[in-house]
């Protein structure tokens, strides 16, 4: 038989013990506790809708400046206003929508793309969704007091310095996007090893869906990206609260340190923001064109080439800041290579559009071609900005607002709109209006070019940026009347939008029923909506498009032909298979919903919402409280059955505990260090960096006695010894072994770190003094933070020792636990390499 | 306290219009920078509709495929013909890049900028190497190099004359440099570039470009103190001046206790064009409305508004001020 309508569905349920399981598995709670909930239909729904909310706020924001720059010397708004609007304009946009809508999506969507149940860390997800939503709405909420951030979305210092920033706004910015950041980081590592680790058997890397690919490179980029950011905001926030002058002039600090560390993120964080709405187009493109993506392996070449090249351009923000021109021009180079990639991702669009039987325009496509025509004007103009003479002059006038203003709304959110027309049936189960799209299109479309192209003349013209009036008669009178006219079209259009996604298309919307835009991916393959487990029964796949090429491919799945396919212990489970070829390997036993997450989540954001306002001693009973929650969350880690095996379904079974550097979880321990070591890395370029910059100022040789220095490196090493031994102790079955390792080890790694620190109140290095003795104490601070951290981790093992839950054969949570040693370890070597050594040999 | 156009009192030129415009150079660099710019907007437009074209002929056609096969398209369309036109465009940025930025060499005009929030501290490298003190602008020769050296005392500004050269960041702990040579004579108007707090829309100055002998004439007058009040209105300005105590933020040379670092040189603002930092026009209306209300006007500046003064003290201190010529 086969499935077209949800009236089938219902018909077989009756028949069907097996999908009745599932069903009754995975149906959320109810009532109030679906807060619980932390399947990614759910999360991923309240995600977009959250990230929704934010770009309304932002666009609101942006209203309030088109309104108050559309005549000359308007006093609508005033400057201090105006300063937090724009700022919380720039700051809302890109870290509260772009970047979390697009990590939304992929959460909602992944899964269901990759015939997965789920994510690999369900509750990593929610704890992240509710991480972000406390957060955003943490730094609005200062907006309401007007204490918001004036600063820029940049942040420069020394503006949003101590001295220069009394106030609260900066550590409002500081610390609450260092919050949301947590929230990104959670959804790179869940999306990296989601995409590498749980796909279906048969979808080896060459056939998985573009969109996942672009999803890939995503969560790498996040992941390695970030990190000079939240250094940079560790950085500054110390400076702020403690007077360490990382950024001073005076005491040997730089305020362009402050610009590497964010333009290293903020580079990256543009095609952060791109790749994914390029995926987008890269999945809706063929659809409605009717044809595979055209240059499948170009494409992902282009994505993969993007994400190397973005680290390779963050100083064509900084042509003005008085950088030697030669060295400019290598940049200049690296930005205009980069349009390369993106020129290939175009040409295989046409190639595709050109390759099908005729376009089908229906409104994702509408929106997809839109972000065509965007994207290649931005991208164009791009090129004009990375010349380095011509950047000299349009830099941080209109110019460069209308040219970032098109490469994200074609790169990115003319493909969120896409997207969430294309997708949307998955939740709602009915299409969208074609005609409220054509409508939000039309309006969103024209108004993007009315307010926006005459920015370039704005610019050229002479208006600065970020200034909240400007006199009359410069000829920006008209130009800015023009762009706001267009502005408040496009505000129409997303009204048109809302409209029509919020409310009309529910209620009156064509019931999309099975595949309605006869697409080729999996998250199609049965009657919209999807359920919470996306598949009936985990296919088989054999090529990128299946439902394309195996037209039966969706029945049989909804017949349960393939892995999977009932729960008769009621457990949420899901499939793990090989990184490459996609053979299974495993059978993953997923958490069941629970409070674990949101309690850590509101934990979080009390712990940095306390620290805004400098009340340490509450923010250490959060700490307390986000421990207490995530001891929780991990105590029923490595569940083991016995037998440790699982019918999946077509007479095979699979393991459901295994051991080793194979595993998820040892996966994202993995990737969680990538990250630190990529912000400590970030560290020891800022020391080097101060170094190249002061002239009168070398890092201070600290005159302490080596024995300090020795000691602590030699503890170090002892420490880690000790937990090698614990670990081998526990592989041979000896408890007592297990339990001596990290308890012998534990007091080498505090005297260790006691040392380092020893060896600067020694020396008589004083934090406050200069740029470089605040690296030093920084290099020791994040030494015992991660001895701190570790000491939590050993504690936890030993607890899951005594009650029996780490074995010879369950040995992955001691194994983790190791790693963060090791690393560890190799950061105290690192840093008393810094400390000690490095001023000595320079 | 609205706005007032700079042209009605000023009749050194004509119009607003333009005086802050890329597309109005008038020094070499500028010329340059311009010229550049202009091969790039045509080119990239020419390569705008040329891909747009392809885009829509994509569309309307039947045949299935593009007019080459996938890969060889994608590789010509998004690879070879980028890796070419970027690469020779490379090239030619470099060569004007460094044409730009050559050495002002050594019979430039000299000045130093620093950047406060929210106005411009200018020293001019006097014949003998003396430091002229003026504020909020400058005035400069046609046809003779000129190094503009720039730094901060507080924070992060940019300085920026769109007709006269790109811009350069005034970033406190560095001092860069920017080199250019006015070719036209001519008012034109430069703003800060970079966000730096409250006013930073209202930090913007004017440029006066003359012919060489204006110029050391302007020069030399800016290197005498102050002139002595002679009528009593003057007089009576000037002592307000002390009384008030505007001298421990304002220099005025020649007063005897008028040595403030604060704020603006005050010694010659009257031969000024504007005040307030580029926003009002110079005349002496706008003098006494701005010491009366200068935190109506621009608010959040450091000079706080005098609107204690009786309106003859007033009149008496604006007078004196723009006498300062």
């Amino acid at each position: 038989m086969t499935f077209r309508s949800a009236r089938d569905l219902e018909e077989a349920d009756r028949r069907d013990p097996g999908l009745r399981q599932l069903r009754s598995t995975w149906a959320p709670p109810k009532g109030f506790a679906r807060l619980k909930e932390i399947n990614n239909t759910f999360i991923g729904m309240l995600y977009v809708l959250t990230g929704i909310f934010f770009f309304v706020v932002a666009g609101i924001l942006a209203a309030l400046i088109r309104a108050q720059l559309a005549v000359p010397e308007n006093d609508l708004i005033s400057a201090d206003w105006y300063n937090q609007i724009f700022t919380m304009h720039g700051t809302t946009m890109m870290f509260l929508f772009a970047v979390p809508m697009m990590e939304a999506i992929a959460i909602f969507v992944i899964p269901q793309l990759l015939g997965a149940r789920d994510l690999p860390f369900p509750r990593v997800s929610a704890y992240g969704y509710w991480a972000y939503l406390l957060g955003g709405l943490m730094v609005l909420t200062s907006l309401l007091f007007k204490v918001a951030p004036d600063g820029g979305w940049f942040m420069y210092v020394p503006l949003t310095g101590p001295e220069y920033s009394p106030g609260y706004g900066p550590d409002f910015w500081l610390l609450g996007i260092g919050f949301i950041e947590v929230a990104a980081i959670a959804a790179s590592i869940e999306l990296i090893i989601g995409i590498l680790k749980f796909r279906p058997p048969g979808m080896s890397m060459d056939r998985m869906p573009i969109f996942a690919w672009y999803m890939l490179v995503f969560g790498f980029m996040i992941l390695l990206g970030f990190p000079p950011l939240v250094l940079g905001d560790i950085l500054l926030e110390v400076e702020r609260a403690f007077d360490w002058p990382f950024y001073d002039a005076d005491r040997g600090g730089d305020p362009l340190l402050w610009q590497h560390l964010f333009w290293l993120f903020g580079h990256p964080e543009v095609y952060i923001i791109f790749l994914p709405g390029a995926g987008v187009l890269s999945t809706v493109i063929p659809v409605f064109a009717r044809a595979p993506l055209a240059g499948y392996v170009w494409v992902v070449l282009a994505a993969v080439g993007t994400g190397f090249l973005s680290f390779g351009l963050w100083v064509h923000h900084m042509y003005t800041t008085g950088i030697p021109v030669m060295s400019l021009s290598f940049f200049s180079a690296a930005s205009l290579a980069v349009a390369i990639p993106s020129g290939i991702q175009v040409f295989a669009w046409i190639a595709t559009i050109w390759s099908g039987p005729g376009v089908l325009f229906r409104a994702p496509m509408l929106y997809a071609l839109g972000a065509i025509f965007i994207f290649v004007a931005g991208g164009l103009t791009g090129v004009m900005v990375a010349l380095v003479p011509v950047d000299f002059q349009v830099h941080d006038t209109y110019f460069v607002v209308a040219h970032f203003h098109y490469v994200l709304f074609g790169g990115a959110v003319m493909p969120v709109f896409a997207a969430l027309h294309y997708w949307t049936p998955l939740v709602t189960g009915r299409l969208m209006s074609e005609t409220l799209g054509r409508w939000s299109f039309g309006l969103i479309f024209l108004g993007f070019n009315v307010a926006f192209f005459p920015m370039h003349l704005t610019g050229l013209r002479g208006m600065p940026r970020r200034v909240y009036t400007y006199p009359a008669d410069l000829g920006w009178d008209w130009l800015n009347m023009i762009s706001s006219i267009g502005a408040y079209m496009v505000a129409a259009g997303v009204a048109v939008f809302l409209w029509d996604w919020l409310y009309w298309h529910r209620k009156h919307g064509q019931v999309a029923g099975y595949n309605p835009w006869n697409a080729g991916t999996l998250e199609w393959h049965s009657v919209t909506p999807s359920t919470n487990f996306s598949m009936r029964s985990v296919p088989i796949v054999s090529s990128t498009y299946p439902l394309w090429d195996e037209p039966e491919l969706g029945d049989r799945v909804d017949r349960g032909e393939f892995y999977l396919p009932d729960s008769p212990d009621e457990r949420r489970k899901t499939l793990r298979t090989g990184s490459v070829m996609g053979e299974p390997r495993q059978v993953i036993f997923l958490p069941h919903p629970a409070w674990s997450p949101i309690i850590a989540a509101i934990g979080t954001a009390t712990f940095f919402g306390l620290a805004i306002f400098k009340l340490w001693w509450l923010c250490a009973a959060a700490a307390l409280v986000i421990i207490i929650a995530g001891i929780i969350w991990m105590w029923d880690a490595e569940p083991l059955p016995a037998p440790n095996r699982y019918d999946v379904g077509r007479g095979e079974t699979l393991p459901v505990h295994i051991n080793g550097a194979d595993t998820h979880g040892f996966w994202a321990m993995a990737l969680l260090l990538i990250f630190d070591a990529a912000a400590f890395v970030s560290l020891i370029f800022s020391a080097l960096f101060l170094w190249t910059v002061n002239r009168d100022l070398s890092p201070p040789v600290p005159e302490a006695e080596p024995g300090w220095a020795l000691a602590a490196a030699g503890l170090a090493v002892l420490a880690s010894v000790f937990f090698r031994l614990g670990a081998f102790a526990n592989r041979r079955g000896s408890m007592i072994g297990l339990v001596l390792g990290p308890l012998a080890g534990l007091p080498a790694m505090f005297a260790s770190g006691g040392a380092l620190m020893g060896s600067l109140f020694d020396a008589g290095i004083s934090p406050t003094e200069n740029a470089f003795s605040a690296v030093y104490w920084t290099f020791a601070g994040w030494t015992g933070f991660h001895i701190g951290v570790g000491t939590i981790f050993i504690f936890y093992t030993l607890a899951r020792a005594l009650a029996g839950k780490v074995t010879p054969e369950r040995r992955q949570s001691v194994m983790n636990v190791e790693l963060f040693w090791h690393f560890t370890t190799g950061l105290a070597l690192v840093s008393l390499i810094m400390i000690h050594l490095w001023p000595r040999v320079i | 306290m609205g706005w007032q156009i700079t042209s009605q009192s000023n009749p050194r030129y004509d119009s607003m219009q333009g005086i802050q415009s890329v597309f109005e150079p008038r020094s070499i660099q500028a010329d340059a920078i311009l010229a550049l710019s202009n091969w790039v907007f045509a080119a990239g437009s020419l390569i705008f509709v040329l891909v747009m074209a392809l885009l829509a002929w994509a569309i309307i056609s039947r045949r299935r495929h593009p007019p080459l096969r996938n890969t060889v398209f994608i590789a010509i369309g998004g690879f070879a013909f980028p890796a070419v036109t970027l690469s020779i465009l490379m090239v030619f940025t470099v060569l004007v890049s460094l044409h730009i930025t050559s050495p002002a060499g050594e019979n430039a005009v000299r000045i130093h900028v620093t950047g406060h929030m929210w106005w411009w501290e200018v020293q001019y490298e006097g014949p003998d190497g003396e430091r002229i003190e003026t504020a909020n602008e400058l005035h400069l020769p046609i046809d003779r190099p000129v190094s503009i050296t720039v730094t901060s005392e507080d924070v992060i500004h940019s300085f920026w004359i769109p007709s006269l050269a790109g811009k350069v960041d005034m970033i406190p702990g560095h001092v860069n440099e920017i080199t250019f040579t006015p070719t036209e004579a001519g008012v034109m108007r430069g703003q800060c570039a970079e966000y730096c707090g409250l006013q930073h829309a209202k930090m913007a100055f004017y440029v006066v470009v003359e012919p060489a002998e204006q110029f050391d004439q302007w020069l030399e007058e800016q290197a005498q103190p102050a002139v002595e009040p002679v009528p009593d209105l003057l007089k009576a300005g000037q002592q307000a001046f002390v009384d008030q105590g505007c001298g421990s933020c304002h220099a005025v040379r020649g007063l005897p206790g008028a040595v403030g670092q604060i704020g603006p040189d005050l010694t010659h603002v009257g031969s000024r064009l504007s005040i307030g930092a580029g926003w009002l026009d110079g005349s002496v209306g706008n003098l006494a409305g701005w010491i009366a209300s200068s935190q109506h006007i621009k608010p959040g500046n450091r000079m706080p508004s005098f609107d204690r003064l009786d309106g003859k003290t007033l009149r008496a201190l604006a007078a004196w001020l723009e006498s300062l010529e």
